[in-house]
């Protein structure tokens, strides 16, 4: 196994008496696509946001590359009186990018973004916004990139064309980590998901461990179609199960 | 900071709009509050009514003063509408057409003339309490004025009779004699007739008369200061204790332009943190380590770009005012370290408002909230309201930064007191109060 270029051991976070997180550990290595799910209030932009440096955790540590971590939040944290270019230049130098016009080239046309480069940012559709805000998270060509709801605001089509980007760039051997609330998603897209429940870690693994382990447990319980029908219940009635047979 | 800076900028230039509020707005509003500040109330309107007879005149002395002159001084200070009677005047001051009306009796003139009874003028007033109290402390100020006038011609009246009565001389009212002997000169007279006569009862006799005769020409000499003492028993010597008296025009400049200067200052800054909320660019730029920007440094950059944007529009303004109204060139330094470091602190007050709100329409209903009465609590003058409460209004403006400001900008342009120097330490106290208030609103980056 070769050396995770993130490493999240024992991470809890308390808000006065309310904990947030509690004792979550993972790991996520190079060309790893890993998605966070978990209910509302589960924790996952809380984890995000110790992951990014926002916030500091109250206990445990993040390991990995230092500052080598790119971060794209849910809402596009863009200029909107700016320009496509403009944007991303100022990051590009706000990052200590070698070269600032080079790297905005480049990801202008990772992003197929080159021919609204002088639009206005608030001129963008809420797809075109997103692309920008991903760029925006890459350019200072992170090994890690972390990703918070990327596709809660973005219509089907938008949303097929944003994961194709990002499996490009974890075939590019980059490691990208994201929270969703939308399970399929998770369940088409990672290759590792971690349920977060009341700020624990309930599971990790592959979605497929995870449908065998939520539907070994809806067998348990009775719960299961006859007929063989076990195969046709989705990941996301999985989902469901899982969280209900532990209290959530 | 420099790409933060510039990225700010290229901001601003692509608002015009905002802009040029920003700019219009404040500076409007400050002129507004300087032309009500320098500019005295205007005149109010006030029916009179005369029932004295045409050409009544007052007889003081030997000399007969017309009526109308004391009317001059009495309508000096009010508009004046004319009514035939008592009936007209008080339905015009119903109607609202005047504020009060003044009944002048038709004896005025001959109970002013008789020395022994008060002549006596009616004064009838209507409107709200704040008209009523403007036109009855303009009446009340022109009566005494008039009073002032007449006990004045009473007194001189008085004084040429006690010349008479000292020096002699031709006295032509009251059927006196002609060439009348002076108190002065009957004691001189005396003695030398009491010097001719032999001693003996009648000479004793004389010598008494000549005794009272020296005792009362110096007591009258003397009545006459007696009679200026009592025509105006208190004069006024006005001083002003700290530096030189700043006129009602050169303030109104320095509160026009503080206004300006704080809105500007503050609706940029706070705007401007508020802005990288809004835009959710704040824990982007934040987040670390290492952080694009640190908080100091972006919290910095806001106040600066606020402070530096607020000082430009001020400094013209105050460039711009000089050509009407006199200002003394020769300190320009001052002004300048009076503006810069107020705005400063403004700007630091600024970013503390933007570190709070989460959007920029909050921030500056905000900044506006907070500015306003700030403001009008700094203009309250010391003795305007009850001791206790202006207490407490000094309290709160010296936790804000527009007193100092105002302090500081009167001291350079007016050398009013404090000294410019105390009000810049104020400023810079508060500056890194803000500052740190910022700082810590800042914590929160969603």
């Amino acid at each position: 196994m070769p050396e995770p270029v993130l490493s999240v051991q024992g991470v809890t976070k308390r808000y006065g008496v309310r904990d947030a997180l509690r004792g979550v550990s993972f790991e996520a290595h190079a060309g790893e696509l890993v998605a966070v799910i978990g209910p509302n209030g589960a924790g996952k932009t809380t984890l995000l946001s110790i992951l990014a440096g926002i916030q500091a955790p109250s206990a445990g540590t993040v390991g990995g590359v230092p500052g080598n971590v790119g971060w794209v939040p849910q809402y596009p944290a863009l200029y909107s009186k700016l320009s496509v270019a403009e944007n991303l230049e100022l990051f590009a130098r706000l990052e200590r990018v070698a070269d600032p016009a080079d790297t905005v080239r480049q990801m202008l046309a990772q992003t197929g973004l080159e021919e609204r480069a002088d639009e206005q940012v608030g001129r963008l559709s809420g797809g075109n916004r997103q692309r920008v805000n991903i760029a925006i998270g890459l350019l200072a060509d992170p090994r890690v990139l972390l990703l918070d709801e990327p596709g809660s605001s973005l219509d089907p089509r938008q949303r097929e064309r944003l994961w194709r980007f990002i499996r490009a760039l974890v075939e590019r051997g980059r490691s990208v980590v994201f929270s969703t609330h939308d399970v399929g998603e998770a369940e088409r897209y990672a290759q590792r998901v971690i349920v977060l429940a009341d700020g624990e870690v309930l599971f990790s693994g592959s979605p497929a461990e995870f449908e065998r382990e939520a539907g070994g447990e809806r067998e348990a319980g009775g719960e299961h179609e006859a007929g063989g029908q076990h195969e046709t219940r989705d990941f996301e009635s999985a989902f469901v199960e899982f969280l209900r047979a532990r209290g959530h | 900071m420099r790409w933060l800076l510039r990225k700010d900028l290229l901001i601003l230039r692509r608002s015009r709009l905002l802009v040029v509020l920003l700019i219009i707005y404040p500076v409007a509003i400050a002129l507004l509050i300087g032309v009500a500040i320098s500019r005295s109330p205007g005149k109010p309107k006030v029916a009179v009514v005369d029932l004295s007879p045409p050409g009544a005149t007052v007889q003081l002395g030997n000399s007969k003063v017309p009526v109308a002159r004391y009317y001059d001084q009495l309508f000096n200070e009010i508009t004046v509408v004319r009514s035939s009677s008592r009936a007209q005047a008080v339905s015009r001051v119903s109607s609202g057409q005047a504020l009060a009306a003044i009944v002048i009796p038709p004896d005025i003139a001959r109970k002013l003339s008789s020395g022994l009874t008060q002549a006596q003028v009616q004064v009838i007033y209507n409107g709200d309490a704040l008209q009523q109290s403007l036109v009855r402390s303009t009446i009340d100020s022109a009566l005494a004025q008039a009073n002032l006038s007449l006990s004045g011609e009473i007194r001189q009246v008085a004084a040429r009779g006690i010349d008479l009565l000292l020096k002699g001389g031709d006295f032509s009212a009251l059927g006196a004699p002609q060439n009348v002997l002076g108190l002065g000169q009957i004691s001189t007279v005396l003695h030398r007739v009491v010097d001719k006569q032999p001693p003996g009862a009648d000479r004793t006799s004389l010598e008494r008369v000549a005794g009272f005769a020296d005792f009362a020409a110096q007591n009258l000499g003397l009545s006459k200061k007696v009679l200026s003492t009592v025509s105006q028993p208190i004069q006024i010597d006005a001083s002003t204790v700290h530096g030189r008296r700043a006129t009602l025009n050169t303030y109104a400049v320095v509160v026009a332009v503080s206004i300006s200067l704080m809105f500007i200052c503050l609706l940029l800054a706070a705007g401007g943190v508020a802005l990288e909320r809004e835009e959710n660019a704040l824990a982007r730029l934040v987040r670390g380590p290492p952080a694009l920007v640190s908080r100091n440094g972006l919290l910095a950059e806001k106040a600066l770009l606020a402070a530096g944007c607020s000082f430009v529009v001020a400094f013209t303004m105050l460039a711009g005012i000089s050509a009407f109204v006199k200002l003394d060139w020769s300190r320009v330094g001052l002004w300048v370290a009076a503006l810069a470091v107020s705005a400063f602190a403004f700007g630091a007050l600024g970013v503390a408002i933007g570190a709070l709100a989460r959007e920029v329409r909050a921030a500056s209903l905000l900044a506006f909230l907070l500015s306003l009465p700030l403001a009008f609590l700094a203009l309250v003058p010391n003795g305007a309201v009850a001791a206790g409460l202006y207490d407490v209004i000094r309290a709160i403006s010296l936790l804000f930064p527009f007193k100092a400001a105002l302090q500081a900008l009167d001291g350079a342009v007016n050398q009013a007191s404090p000294s410019v120097g105390v009000s810049l330490l104020h400023l810079l106290a508060l500056s890194a109060l803000f500052g740190a208030l910022a700082r810590v609103g800042l914590r929160r980056l969603e």
